[in-house]
């Protein structure tokens, strides 16, 4: 509970800030502040600590994997601010710093609801919560006609996606008679209504897969990420993502253990076609954020095997894969605010000129394509090992398949490499300070440590 | 009367909002038809706890059986209005600088 109220709490300062002082250094050290003691009052929760306890009649139900979780997403915030913070109080005019701020918090409270929901109430409000701010950030900037069409692009397909969980949710209501699913089990639905439960889950599957942006709803992704301000594009890709992951996780694990055949097909076929879609569009992209957005999508289709699999390892995968994940895309975003060209050729020559930038782009590029050393090769090869002690020898091609894709990614990350060190050009950069290359060092070491031992993420949380 | 008339009515109007949604340009009636899809399901909320506490009040006359699904009508109310306000927001901020409200005008980032 800790974590949800401390993050409202953390956005109405925010807000009042914003009344008291129009100091752009100010405003970001008071969310710095703010999000410090979100991190530690959600640590404390976790280990029942000075936790707050407000009955919700086992609506929301606080496990260890959610807080955990949690704990990740709130540091990978921080991280985020600390990097990239000072290019958010400069969005639109630079007039609104405070908001954004207290908007991010709104956000991080929709994502402790969907960590810990237990009832499809939760789940409705927890996403709606953590959407309802994106729609206005994607919007930040807003006399840039670009930023405008994401915002309305995004809230028309987030609206809509919510008309469509909401479907399923009242479907599964007429079969179970309550929203809880803890309390819900497929065979205790008598035949009158069989049809109902899994045409609703069908319905709150698609609704997700819309958030996480999963192909075949994949196709709002690359215009919103595209035209939506950098440092919010990179907020919504890393950390807002991996919560809806764990949305699926949550739903699927407490009641379809017995789903039964067809969900194993239906699963691996969308996890296909997201690394189809992802990859092979990636590669033709000119546009670093371009290519980034349809990285993301890549990216989902690997995360989506810890829904296939469900089980521990599954769920230690997730945590590592959105450590990784959002530390090099956070990192990858940073540089590419800095640049004034974000096409690839504005890459050209950068490693001269920049050599520190280039150095941990490199670093983080690594990890996305997921090279040993660097945390993004143990985030996939969590996930594709749980995959592969759920089905043993059924799913081997599955991840034969995964492996092909992440090599074909290997290409269009490693463009960008070969345009840093190999070529010759001239990239304008705009002015970063002593803070911004420590934060970037800061970032790519965490990609190399958890590169070696990973363990020390998954130490926390058997702690 | 049966149930099942009230699911057909519902997924009925679900399927007019969807087809609003799919086919219509202008982005405030994409809007009207994504709240008839929210309205169609508070329909089916209600429809479906009404059902729920018959079928619990036949066994035992004092229950609550089924007001959590009227509840949640309350919610969706509640949730539906925060998205119009910022919805509506992003419609005018979109009209002041493009002077118009249809999509298919939204296709600069296709490129």
């Amino acid at each position: 509970m800790n974590a949800i109220i401390f993050s409202v709490i953390g956005g109405v300062v925010m807000m009042f800030t914003g009344i008291i002082t129009q100091q752009k250094k100010a405003i970001r050290n008071v969310a710095i502040i703010a999000l410090i003691i979100l991190l530690l009052a959600n640590i404390f929760d976790t280990y029942g600590i000075l936790s707050i306890h407000i009955g919700t009649h086992g609506m929301l139900n606080f496990q260890k994997f959610g807080l955990y979780f949690n704990t990740l997403a709130y540091a990978a915030t921080l991280l985020f601010i600390l990097i990239s913070g000072a290019d958010v109080t400069q969005i639109g005019e630079g007039k609104h710093a405070a908001e954004f701020f207290a908007l991010i918090f709104f956000s991080l409270s929709g994502i402790a609801i969907i960590t810990s929901y237990n009832s499809l109430l939760l789940l409705f409000l927890g996403i709606e919560i953590m959407s309802i701010p994106l729609y206005i950030l994607t919007g930040g900037d807003k006399r840039n006609l670009k930023s405008n069409e994401a915002s309305l692009k995004y809230f028309l397909m987030g609206s809509f996606s919510t008309g469509i969980l909401l479907m399923g949710i009242a479907l599964m209501y007429g079969a179970h008679g309550g929203f809880e699913i803890s309390a819900m089990k497929p065979s205790a639905v008598s035949n009158e209504y069989g049809i109902l439960d899994p045409l609703g889950l069908v319905l709150v599957f698609i609704a997700i897969a819309f958030k996480v942006s999963a192909a075949p709803f994949h196709f709002w992704t690359p215009d919103v990420y595209d035209g939506s301000p950098s440092v919010f594009t990179s907020f919504m890709a890393t950390i807002i993502k991996a919560a809806g992951f764990i949305a699926f996780i949550r739903l699927f694990d407490n009641k379809y253990v017995e789903l039964g055949l067809s969900w194993r097909i239906i699963l691996p076929l969308v996890i296909i076609a997201t690394l189809l879609v992802g990859n092979i569009t990636a590669i033709f992209q000119q546009s670093v954020k371009r290519m980034m957005a349809y990285s993301s999508i890549a990216q989902a289709g690997f995360m989506l095997f810890a829904v296939f699999a469900e089980n521990d390892m599954a769920k230690e995968g997730i945590l590592i894969y959105t450590v990784a994940y959002s530390v090099a895309t956070i990192g990858i975003f940073a540089v590419l605010e800095k640049m004034e060209d974000i096409s690839l050729a504005g890459y050209n020559g950068l490693a001269k000129k920049h050599p520190l930038l280039a150095a941990t782009n490199t670093i983080f590029l690594l990890s996305l394509t997921g090279i040993p050393l660097t945390a993004g090769f143990f985030a996939k090869y969590y996930m594709l090992l749980s995959v592969i002690k759920y089905g043993g020898s059924t799913v081997t091609w599955l991840v034969i398949v995964a492996v092909i894709f992440a090599a074909i990614s290997a290409y269009y990350y490693f463009r960008v490499i070969q345009a840093m060190y190999f070529k010759t050009g001239n990239p304008e950069v705009r002015s970063y300070n002593k803070g911004f290359c420590f934060m970037l060092v800061i970032l790519a070491a965490i990609t190399i440590l958890i590169g070696i031992f990973p363990t020390i993420i998954l130490n926390w949380f058997y702690f | 009367m049966p149930i099942q008339y009230y699911i057909y009515l519902s997924l009925a109007l679900f399927c007019i909002g969807i087809a609003g949604v799919l086919t219509r340009r202008n982005a405030i009636i994409i809007f009207m038809s994504v709240e008839l899809m929210l309205n169609a399901v508070n329909l089916l909320l209600v429809a479906f706890s009404k059902m729920h506490h018959a079928v619990a009040t036949a066994v035992d006359k004092v229950n609550n059986v089924g007001t959590d699904g009227q509840i949640f009508v309350f919610f969706v109310m509640v949730v539906a209005a925060a998205e119009v306000s910022v919805g509506l927001a992003i419609i005018v901020m979109m009209y002041r600088n493009a002077h118009s409200v249809d999509v298919n005008f939204l296709n600069r980032l296709k490129n």
